[in-house]
């Protein structure tokens, strides 16, 4: 068990390896480069920044010494911000987006799954037509529709939330924490939807109501655990993109997330900026998709046990 | 003194397909201290009927729309379900056929237990565990404290069907319904639990409905029998009664229908027409033979910290030879290693042989292409038709294909062909176009046995073919598989945990215990006198009907 824990965090290490190669290939294929601005430095200029920044190397001696100062924690310098690091724009980045994704996600659960039980209990009723059709449309509407409706609405019309910042008035945080999870808490509700159905047709489900067990009993103690089977394997890769994808409703919402640095470096080709966000977003895809799977392992004893496989 | 009284319940479903009539005016009773038997096939209403009484049909679609059961004074069908959940699990108790997936599979044993006993009384947790433990002694769990804290999956079928009784007796019951616990195990461990229900029937003197497709299990346990069909009760009787004089034409039927009682009577009737010929050349060649066959799988064995590999021997150094002509029967529990033997004979396993040779054909040393050629004559039947045919397919589909993967057929001669295995199957050939779900269970079953035959075989092997079927059905189409062998000329190798089958339908049978073949012989000199000890004790728990004089 702890081995197989162990073998998988290992494997952590080629996939983050080839994620760096191949951003690094990718960036340097595409057209322009850091140091390209509407009128052209003159060349003197550019060598001395390209040799400054030793984008005048091969490129192979390039990839092997950004791997060396990686190493060594450090994600260089940025070239568009040359008194900053990577490591310091990642760390002021970092709180806002952190924090919007984690609110995004509470919401997200809470309600995907109350609706996904919910609907579940009561298949093909009024109670499951209903919500499942508000996640349906949920699911279709991109951040960039949602965000300036939900603005247009309780922002400007009912007046009740601040239609943008971060952290400066009470409530600014409602608004950007729904329009980034509503196609979260729509996904999580169909599938506990699914996995409900799916569990309340079981024979031990029968077993517990023959025991005498209230409904809210057999739910909360019999059902959830296995209904939520799939929420919890999907709930890794959903707190990973609501971290890495948050770029599109901080922008909306003016908030100075990470998400929107991640942007502007690929914009202006900032080499390793672009480089340190990828990194740091593909270590924490890996991680939250490991810590999805601990918890099914957890909520599973049978997969458990047959895991060290 | 009556227990339960039910009156002209009646119990329908409304569909999108229409309206069904489950439970058509039932009435019956149980006595304190009696155990009552309700018997029917498949469809029968009879699990319906009971599940009705306790609030547990899904509704909708299922309604009650009338009769009455009167219970310690209470008529059950009048009461809200906070009323009725009061009684559920404490007054009446329920156990379930298939114990492997009736238990919550993430709850540990004691949790499920404990909870059981709490929801209905008032106790610490401390209380509930003693009272726990007390109920799993009294079904004969061993190393309690351990097992406490095991999960269902680390129990035996029989263990867990055990554990469900101790659930179900935890709260001391007047009434303990039963549906099919038996059914989904072996032939040994049935024999134990229905011994274990019997003595805490007498010891705890509780009223039993025991909910049974099987005649030979509910006459040795039932004082009477309720028969049911089609949603009505067509007979009720004493058990003594029912089985000495059964009065309606179904009772009979089902009665004559049991393979035990109708022994090796046709077989032999068939045999001296049609295969003294085959059978006296055949006696000398074998059509396969199989010397030193093993084939094991790896087990680990996990703690938190540790693997360990094991080496598990599914089957372990088999010998034998099927004679071209015959039907060989292979028994054993489940776990004894058949199927994987069954499996093994025609490759579609890789195990390890000294000699494997069918038709004086070494199938170990084919390639992959060759084997697949080889597999025209090499087919085999499953045990649940509905999930070995694939859904997508009509009858056509099904047969077509391998008619024509084999050559049997080209275009101008297939629908004549396919004509000609639904005649031979029994099947209309109106159903051709027809997908597997518009088939009854028995009616897959001949479309399987179709494609069986379809590239025209020597060899067939049977994997349970007839242990997902009601007792009537099951007697129309071992009758069908006795015909087709002998019609064809067909090698049989017949695999099923179900003695009397074998002994209706098998020359010889070989007995299979822990991966090894334990016993060989010609049926009735092995089912007349067995010399294995383990032959003996599986022979001795096969339930036979008991009619007492």
């Amino acid at each position: 068990m702890l081995k197989y824990f162990f073998i998988r965090l290992l494997s952590a290490i080629p996939v983050l390896f080839l994620v760096i190669l191949i951003t690094f290939i990718l960036v340097r294929l595409a057209p322009g480069g850091p140091f390209d601005q509407e009128r052209a430095a003159p060349p003197a200029v550019l060598a001395n920044l390209n040799k400054q920044y030793h984008l005048d190397d091969p490129v192979v001696v390039q990839f092997k010494d950004y791997l060396v100062n990686l190493l060594r924690g450090d994600f260089g310098p940025s070239f568009k911000y040359p008194t900053r690091t990577v490591t310091e724009i990642i760390l002021t980045g970092l709180p806002p987006t952190l924090e919007l994704g984690l609110y995004a996600l509470l919401f997200a659960m809470f309600v995907g799954i109350s609706t996904g039980v919910m609907a579940g209990l009561k298949p093909n009723s009024a109670q499951d037509y209903i919500p499942m059709t508000i996640a349906m449309i949920g699911i279709c509407l991109p951040s960039f529709v949602l965000g300036p409706l939900l603005i247009l609405g309780f922002g400007i019309g009912l007046e009740w939330f601040p239609v943008s910042g971060w952290g400066d008035s009470p409530g600014d945080k409602v608004l950007p924490a729904i329009t980034l999870g509503a196609a979260y808490a729509a996904y999580i509700a169909r599938l506990t939807r699914g996995g409900m159905l799916d569990v309340m047709s079981q024979d031990y489900i029968r077993t517990a109501r023959a025991k005498g067990l209230s409904p809210a009993r057999i739910v909360g103690l019999h059902a959830l655990r296995g209904a939520l089977a799939p929420v919890v394997a999907f709930a890794g890769p959903a707190a990973a993109g609501l971290l890495s994808g948050s770029f599109v409703v901080e922008t909306i919402y003016q908030i100075p997330g990470l998400g929107r640095f991640y942007l502007q470096a690929a914009f202006n080709r900032d080499y390793t900026m672009i480089l340190g966000t990828t990194i740091f977003f593909a270590t924490l895809i890996i991680l939250f998709n490991f810590i999805s799977d601990v918890i099914q392992a957890w909520i599973n004893p049978k997969l458990r046990q047959s895991l060290s496989k | 003194m009556s227990l339960l009284t039910v009156s002209n319940l009646t119990t329908r479903f409304y569909t999108r397909e229409g309206i069904t009539t489950a439970v058509d005016k039932v009435s019956f009773t149980v006595k304190q201290g009696e155990i009552l038997g309700i018997v029917g096939e498949s469809g029968s209403g009879k699990s319906v009927c009971c599940y009705s009484l306790m609030g547990l049909i899904p509704s909708p679609p299922g309604k009650i729309e009338s009769g009455s059961a009167l219970f310690q004074g209470q008529d059950l069908l009048k009461l809200s379900e906070r009323e009725l959940r009061k009684i559920r699990g404490n007054s009446v108790a329920m156990i379930f056929q298939d114990p492997m997936t009736s238990l919550t599979p993430h709850m540990t044993i004691g949790e499920q237990l404990i909870e059981a006993y709490r929801v209905h009384n008032k106790s610490t947790s401390q209380q509930a565990k003693l009272r726990a433990i007390k109920v799993l002694q009294e079904v004969g769990i061993t190393n309690i404290e351990q097992r406490m804290n095991a999960y269902p999956h680390e129990f035996s079928g029989g263990m867990r069907q055990r554990v469900m009784i101790a659930m179900a007796l935890i709260t001391e019951p007047k009434l303990l319904i039963a549906d099919e616990p038996t059914t989904a195990l072996d032939v040994t461990v049935q024999a134990q639990i229905l011994q274990l229900i019997k003595n805490l029937q007498i010891s705890h003197n509780l009223g039993v409905i025991f909910i049974t497709h099987d005649l030979a299990v509910i006459s040795q346990l039932a004082d009477d029998i309720v028969v049911m069909k089609n949603g009505e009760v067509v007979e009720a009787a004493t058990a003594n009664a029912l089985f000495r004089s059964p009065q309606h034409p179904y009772t009979q039927s089902l009665i004559a229908a049991i393979p035990d009682s109708a022994k090796p009577k046709n077989r032999h009737a068939i045999e001296v027409n049609a295969g003294d010929e085959i059978k006296a050349n055949a006696a000398a060649t074998p059509l396969v033979e199989v010397k030193g066959l093993s084939k094991s799988y790896s087990l680990t064995q996990n703690t938190w910290f540790f693997s360990k590999k094991r080496e598990f021997k599914a089957v372990d150094n088999v010998s034998f030879d099927i004679f071209k002509g015959e039907i060989l029967g292979l028994v054993g529990e489940s776990g004894s290693g058949k199927s994987t033997l069954g499996r093994s004979v025609i490759r579609l396993l890789d195990a390890d042989a000294n000699v494997l040779r069918i038709d004086n054909t070494d199938l170990q040393s084919l390639g992959a292409d060759d084997l697949r050629r080889a597999r025209k004559n090499l087919q085999m039947i499953f045990q649940d038709p509905f999930a070995s045919l694939n859904p997508r397919f009509t009858v056509f589909d099904t047969l077509a294909e391998p008619l024509l993967v084999h050559g049997i057929a080209n275009k101008n001669n297939l629908l004549q062909k396919i004509n000609e295995l639904l005649d031979d199957v029994g099947l209309e050939r109106k159903h051709i176009r027809k997908y597997p779900h518009e088939f009854s269970g028995g009616q897959r079953q001949r479309i399987a046995i179709a494609r069986a035959l379809a590239p025209q075989p020597k060899l067939i092997i049977a994997d349970e073919p007839v242990s997902a079927l009601d007792v009537t059905i099951q007697a129309q189409i071992l009758e069908l598989l006795l015909e087709l062998t002998q019609k064809h000329g067909l090698t049989m190798l017949f695999i099923s945990h179900d003695l009397s089958v074998v002994r209706y339908l098998c020359d010889r049978v070989m007995v299979m215990n822990k991966g090894q073949i334990v016993e060989q012989g010609e049926t009735e000199a092995l089912f007349s006198s067995p010399k294995n000890s383990y032959t003996q004790q599986l022979l001795s728990a096969i339930p036979t009907l008991k009619v007492s004089a």
